[in-house]
């Protein structure tokens, strides 16, 4: 199962590049990623039953944690194909995109969904890494696209900038096995994770600390923290909407992902709190600093960009200072703000079609121009700055609870962030949804299923929690002490 | 081999790794920076192989014969054919303040060296000394990217920073697995693959390879 996981997306990326702009192609893509999600649900449904596995001679393996975010990525995945169907249709319309940009971008889309999952599923640090650049490589010309100067530039800058911040990530790695090798030998079994796991207190710690700084600077990169960030707006607001959804709402995971693997190994072998300290430090001055840019935004998928780098800023915080609450609190934010801002940037794609620009002063009157826009947008709002009833109040609430408890002098400077978030935010949605509709503005036919779906999901996450979903979060919890 | 004479080989190429490093720093022609690229590479390769040998690391061979085809001749063969096609051999880059940029170079192999102290000592290996060294390469290729304006020279650095990396793992641990190496060499050639695209789309929506122009995307007041 877990093989199949990873083989329909190549499978569907080479597939795709082989029958180019047919008026089906859009179909293969919503297939494949609906196999991929299949697949990916049938391996939690054993993993749920089961327990951790390890399978294609030890290279792969999964637990509750990487599975969890497997079934995520395979099912945004899947909601967006959908999603671009109609959006990419539209562009094609306007003539922003020619046949051999059509091909190249599906079986792109594939390839990024292929090295994602290959990141999380893999047992080995030298592939994530690996896996990890591929990500970043299959994306770069998909925010080009368009090929304006301005994609140009925001892609030629997230591929130096992700590119040198992975490099040192490599460095890291490096630093990594020659520690590991010291205590499993030498070969690849040194850098499986389950092994490692295993014997981290026997692990020098002078070298994993240094290690770890490497592995946080690259992989925090790609996390988009601060002062690391400054490739994730534009790479995030200049490619087509379906990119910017899947860059914001999966690809950050993925980063952290690693990031929160890596903590807990160097912790584990230093046996002090150093690692998560770092973390924590980082996600602060995300929070912090993207909050205020907000304010000053005037592009709307900039915007919301600033807003990812807050949520993967809270999200790293919560997985730095570690604890029972705070990793539960931690692992539902990923799971709701994926949901969430994939949404988000779905209706303001659609919003940005509808007005021909994606500056927000230009954008007005959604809730009668196209209400599902309109509310798609206002409702996805409300969750993301986190208002109950939605998923996200839940899991902010968890970790601010977290550190009132065990950081409590960190309590104001995250209640600071949050409150200017929700200010920068309802100041600049406000007059977009509301008002009459300018003459400018143009009907299109939206995309439904995939909006709804992810507002409904992330309401019902924040009314009530399935008994299963609690299970593995604890289960995951567990993973993570 | 003896050990010591490997010890002493081994520093030795360090050194020219290192030399090279600093040259790219400051060599202002395009072609002068893709020879000294290649050399860089082939005193990697050579490295690599010596280390190969005292060890008797046979993968080592394998990692020594991929730098070799890889960084000494397809990815230098693909710069020229690059810097032919987009008529920028004949351009000579500015290279700000040369001086100044030398001393941050060396001040970053004295903080390379600072840094990687603890992890010398605790090494065994024949190729300890030489830890450090790979750091500041990576360190110096990193600088290059900041420095410099041109989008060929910043993948020059880039692709510096890699050869660095390279060192690092025959240095610190007689080089990664073979797989994730040969992974590596996968990602380095589907990343010139990308660059190369890029250099044609750059140049043709800004009609210049200087990375300075692409200055449109800023937080605006």
């Amino acid at each position: 199962m877990l093989l199949v996981l990873l083989i329909v997306p190549l499978f569907a990326a080479v597939a795709l590049a082989f029958v180019g702009d047919r008026k089906f192609a859009p179909d293969i893509n919503i297939a494949g990623s609906a196999a991929t999600f299949i697949a990916g649900a049938g391996l939690a449904l054993q993993v749920y039953e089961q327990g951790s596995m390890l399978a294609g001679g030890k290279f792969f393996f999964v637990d509750a944690f990487n599975i969890y975010l497997a079934v995520l990525t395979s099912f945004v995945s899947m909601t967006t194909a959908v999603f671009s169907r109609r959006y990419m249709r539209r562009e094609r319309e306007h003539g922003r995109v020619g046949r051999t940009r059509m091909r190249f971008y599906h079986a792109m889309y594939q390839l990024f969904i292929f090295a994602m999952l290959l990141c999380l599923l893999t047992n080995s640090i030298g592939i994530l890494w690996i896996a990890m650049e591929l990500a970043t490589l299959s994306t770069v010309l998909l925010v080009s696209l368009y090929r304006t100067p301005t994609a140009i530039e925001a892609a030629w800058k997230y591929f130096i900038l992700c590119g040198v911040g992975i490099a040192q990530a490599l460095f890291g790695t490096v630093l990594l096995y020659f520690a590991a090798e010291k205590v499993l030998g030498e070969g690849g079994e040194a850098l499986l994770w389950t092994n490692l796991n295993q014997v981290s207190g026997s692990l020098e710690p002078t070298v994993l600390s240094l290690a770890f700084v490497f592995l946080m600077v690259g992989y925090g990169t790609k996390v988009g923290l601060v002062p690391l960030h400054n490739w994730l707006p534009d790479a995030h607001s200049e490619g087509p909407t379906p990119i910017s959804a899947v860059l914001s709402g999966l690809l950050l995971n993925i980063a952290l992902y690693a990031l929160v693997r890596c903590k807990v190994l160097v912790d584990g072998a230093t046996g002090t709190h150093r690692a998560g300290n770092i973390m924590m430090g980082f996600g602060l001055l995300s929070i912090l600093v993207a909050a205020f840019s907000l304010l000053r935004q005037k592009d709307i998928k900039r915007m919301f960009s600033y807003s990812s780098i807050e949520h993967m800023g809270i999200a790293t915080f919560a997985f730095g200072l570690g604890g029972p609450v705070a990793t539960f609190g931690g692992l539902l934010h990923v799971l709701v703000h994926s949901l969430a801002k994939s949404s988000i940037f779905f209706t303001a794609g659609h919003a940005s079609q509808m007005h021909m620009t994606q500056e927000m002063d230009r954008i007005r009157g959604l809730f009668r121009g196209n209400s599902l826009v309109g509310w798609g947008l206002m409702l996805g709002v409300m969750a993301i700055v986190g208002m109950p009833p939605f998923g996200i109040f839940t899991s902010e609430f968890l970790i601010l609870t977290a550190t009132m408890k065990d950081a409590p002098y960190l309590t104001p400077v995250l209640l600071l962030g949050l409150a200017v978030t929700f200010a920068a935010l309802f100041r600049r949605v406000q007059p977009m949804v509301s008002g009459d509709a300018p003459a400018y503005q143009k009907a299109i036919k939206a995309a439904h299923v995939p909006v709804i779906l992810h507002m409904v999901l992330v309401l019902v996450l924040g009314l009530y929690m399935p008994d299963f979903l609690n299970k593995w979060f604890h289960t995951a919890v567990g993973l993570l002490k | 081999m003896d050990l010591n004479v490997a010890a002493q080989l081994n520093s030795f190429l360090a050194a020219f790794v290192l030399l090279t490093a600093f040259g790219m720093l400051v060599q202002r022609r395009m072609f002068g920076l893709v020879h000294l690229f290649m050399w860089q590479g082939l005193f990697l390769s050579i490295n690599t192989a010596i280390v190969g040998f005292v060890a008797g690391k046979h993968h080592l061979y394998i990692s020594s014969l991929l730098t070799l085809s890889l960084k000494v001749i397809l990815l230098p063969y693909i710069l020229h054919v690059l810097i032919r096609r987009l008529k920028v051999h004949k351009e000579v880059e500015v290279v700000e303040n040369i001086p100044m940029t030398m001393l941050m170079g060396i001040a970053l192999v004295i903080f390379s060296y600072y840094l990687m102290s603890p992890v010398s000592q605790l090494s065994t290996l024949v190729t300890r000394s030489t830890l450090a060294v790979a750091l500041a390469t990576v360190m110096i290729g990193l600088l290059m990217m900041i420095t410099r304006k041109h989008a060929v020279t910043q993948i020059i650095g880039f692709l510096a920073m890699e050869n660095g990396l390279f060192f690092a793992a025959t240095s610190a641990t007689y080089g990664m697995p073979l797989v994730v190496e040969l992974g590596v060499a996968l990602d380095i050639l589907i990343a010139a693959f990308i660059f190369g695209i890029f250099f044609f789309h750059i140049n043709t929506a800004f009609d210049s390879l200087d990375v300075d122009q692409m200055a449109r995307l800023k937080e605006e007041d």
